[in-house]
């Protein structure tokens, strides 16, 4: 008889299921302003706690402090603030046009606006991001036309992607938005090679790559993190934490790492953790590893640490798995409600203000939804033509392509 | 004109390649200072120096996903697999990704790239250096899948695939680097200087995709061959004395179905010869596209030669290899059906 305890498999489990009462008192909060602000040569070996603590600039008096701080002027904050009204106003419709029937599905950013919306504006003209599903941010931020995400969504005929792609899978090289998969983690390391296209050609553009908690469990997480350390590619790789990959809570992806941002130290790469529901911190991280990579510094890895407060998609019903009171006991709060504190203590902006520009924001979108539908909406149709179903798998229709387009007889 | 053997041939579409378009650049395991395991890219990272041509780190996922991120940026990389035995990693990138992301993003983005090879068995390279991939990519819509027999097709057929504006799957036959192999492993190899294809122009040529060669005309039956078997075909054929008709297809994907499908209504029977396993293999598929085009011109059931539906046998391998003599005794039990 062998004395030794038989091993048992440990699983890791969230702390709160639905029935229990969440409590995050015991998330340390890092205060607004501590973190201190390297310059953009440093090696990653010298900011190791940037990777473990959360930077913050807003604080709970709405006032942005810290060396992060006092980056943007009033009217580039109130665009901030806009930009995430329009993301948030652009999510309820199109989810209500899902429930309606008008698509088949929809993925909303709620919660996690800031992200987005502050990456966008570090970035350059002509940089590209390889963005995740949970990105439009970076779309609604531009002057990317909501009209034809929307076509889109609808898969109507005026979709500028014919109907190939399941809704939000949006595509622009012009606005910087490669092309969405759909499956998880690839667009990773594609980020990575894109930027060491700019690099090999002596280009001045820089790329951004996003992969959401659950997905840094990929190999392909690990791969981009390999090639961006070895050719010290201008990428800036983002991990959007926000706690769940559809069921799974964060832990199941990170294991015993204390955090996803740490991943990038093993690799030599800079490794920051940011509030995610602060933009101005967002936008303050991005825009220095956005330098950092433009001045030939190489790559920076970013955790954005946020909350998604609705469903997955609308697939998804998360009281299956977490309790509904979750989201509100989240302790970073709602990256709108913060953004506009910050410009009321600022002296700039006002209650009756911000319901103003919400109520313009949700005209703007309605608006906009009125055009789309004209354009036809899923299954009313009307659609790109079934012949064009067999366009564009190859640059020129190979034989055995026409043949099967003249069989379907379309 | 020189006399090339396929691994000079290889690099010589390369070097043309990356002389005429800098834009076209080479990467992949062992390819950079040392120039490949099998000396393809030898030379190119001295002539046109470590951003044109350089080492990756041993991750396939990681070659073809950031070939595919260079190829949207607008650039041209021509990447290498060490071995076709080690694509997998990398197949989702290729069957998921690249594939598709011309055709999901209406030509928004686009994926010139090539995805190098070496294919096939025949050098005791066991069940990790000897596998024949080429079905799992011929399955997937939005790729082309080019296998050439020689070094004259070698060349062009890679540089047109360099000049593609689509993923191009290019699978070397390794048995036929250095000599065309008639799959009689006992015999002397014949060296490429000795063969007529293995005069290759130094300059820049391209041959054409989706087009087949036929490499003997034929009366008697049609056989479809691609990469090492096109040799062991002639082989059986010249064995046997039957008069067959013997169609190189070169890309498998977009296939030549036209001149496939005049050759069986001329012969009016076909026998199909591959290396890879049999369930599911691209004979699967020929036959069924014989089928439907030709059932009435046929005068007995197509049949097929292949690898057996087993690993690679290293002790085993040329039992396991479909060569002269499984193709010769093909030939004649189709010529003795009615």
């Amino acid at each position: 008889m062998s004395d030794l305890k038989p091993l048992s498999l440990y699983v890791p489990e969230p702390e709160f299921r639905p029935g229990d009462k969440p409590d995050f008192s015991d998330v340390p909060i890092p205060q607004a302003g501590a973190a201190p602000k390297p310059e953009i040569d440093v090696e990653a070996g010298d900011i190791r706690d940037l990777a473990y603590t959360i930077i913050r600039v807003m604080n709970r008096d709405g006032e942005a402090v810290g060396p992060w701080a006092d980056l943007l002027s009033d009217d580039q904050i109130k665009e901030g603030l806009e930009d995430m009204l329009r993301v948030r106003a652009f999510d309820a419709r199109m989810q209500m046009a899902q429930r309606q029937g008008k698509t088949s599905f929809y993925m909303q950013a709620l919660g996690e606006e800031a992200i987005a919306c502050a990456f966008s504006k570090a970035t350059e003209p002509g940089d590209m991001n390889f963005p995740t599903y949970r990105q439009q941010g970076l779309l609604l931020s531009t002057d990317y036309p909501m009209v034809d995400m929307m076509n889109q969504i609808y898969s109507n005929a005026a979709d500028p992607l014919m109907g190939r792609q399941l809704p939000i899978m949006y595509s622009s090289k012009e606005n910087g938005f490669f092309t969405i998969s759909g499956n998880l983690a690839t667009q990773f390391i594609q980020g990575v090679g894109w930027a060491m296209a700019s690099a090999i050609k002596g280009d001045t553009k820089i790329a951004a790559s996003w992969i959401g908690d659950g997905s840094t469990a990929e190999s392909d997480f690990h791969s981009a993190l390999v090639f961006a350390s070895t050719y010290r590619a201008p990428v800036v790789m983002n991990i959007v934490n926000n706690q769940w990959a559809i069921s799974t809570y964060q832990g199941i992806a990170r294991g015993k790492a204390a955090t996803f941002a740490s991943r990038g130290l093993g690799f030599g790469i800079p490794a920051l953790r940011v509030d995610g529901n602060d933009y101005l911190a967002v936008y303050a991280v991005s825009k220095w590893a956005v330098e950092r990579a433009r001045a030939g510094h190489g790559p920076t890895l970013i955790e954005h640490v946020t909350y998604r407060v609705g469903a997955h998609s609308t697939s998804d019903d998360p009281s299956a798995y977490r309790p509904k009171e979750e989201s509100d006991a989240w302790p970073l709060g709602d990256p709108v409600e913060r953004l506009k504190n910050h410009l009321i203590k600022r002296g700039v902006w006002s209650e009756a203000q911000h319901v103003q520009a919400r109520e313009m924001i949700e005209t703007e979108v309605a608006e906009a939804q009125k055009l789309a539908e004209k354009n036809g909406t899923l299954h009313d149709g009307p659609h790109s033509t079934p012949a064009s179903m067999f366009e564009d798998v190859y640059k020129e229709m190979p034989l055995h392509l026409r043949r099967q387009r003249q069989e379907a007889g379309v | 004109m020189a006399r090339m053997t396929m691994i000079q041939a290889i690099r010589s579409a390369m070097d043309n390649a990356m002389e005429r378009d800098d834009n076209v650049v080479v990467f992949g395991e062992d390819v950079g200072f040392f120039g490949g395991v099998f000396r393809c890219t030898q030379g190119l990272q001295q002539k046109y120096g470590p951003h044109r041509c350089f080492d990756s780190p041993i991750n396939e996922s990681g070659i073809v996903g950031a070939a595919i991120g260079m190829a949207a940026y607008g650039i041209r990389p021509c990447v290498e697999i060490q071995f076709a035995d080690y694509v997998y990693p990398g197949y989702d990138q290729i069957a998921s990704e690249a594939s598709r992301i011309r055709y999901r993003s209406n030509n928004d983005f686009t994926v010139p790239m090539v995805v190098r090879m070496p294919t096939g068995g025949g050098i005791f390279g066991g069940q990790t250096h000897s596998q024949s991939p080429e079905a799992l990519f011929a399955h997937i819509s939005g790729i082309k899948t080019v296998i050439p027999s020689n070094p004259y097709d070698a060349k062009g057929m890679l540089i047109a695939s360099i000049e593609d504006d689509d993923p191009v799957m290019f699978l070397e036959p390794k048995r036929l680097y250095n000599g065309p192999f008639d799959g009689h492993h006992d015999r002397p190899v014949t060296p490429w200087s000795k063969h007529e294809l293995g005069d290759v122009p130094e300059d820049h040529y391209t041959v054409p995709l989706g087009k087949a060669a036929i490499r003997r005309e034929g009366e008697e039956v049609t056989i479809l061959a691609y990469g090492t078997m096109v040799y062991v075909a002639e082989t059986a054929a010249k064995e046997t004395g039957v008069d067959a008709e013997i169609i190189d297809l070169r890309t498998i994907l977009p296939l030549d179905m036209e001149t496939i499908e005049a050759s069986v209504r001329k012969t009016g029977r076909c026998v199909i010869v591959h290396e890879a396993t049999k369930t599911c293999g691209f004979g699967a598929e020929l036959m069924s596209i014989v089928m439907e085009a030709c059932f009435y011109h046929l005068e007995a059931p197509i049949i097929r030669v292949t690898g057996y539906d087993t690993p690679y046998p290293h002790a085993h391998e040329w039992d396991y290899f479909p060569g002269p003599k499984r193709v010769g005794d093909a030939l004649k039990k189709v010529m003795e059906a009615a």
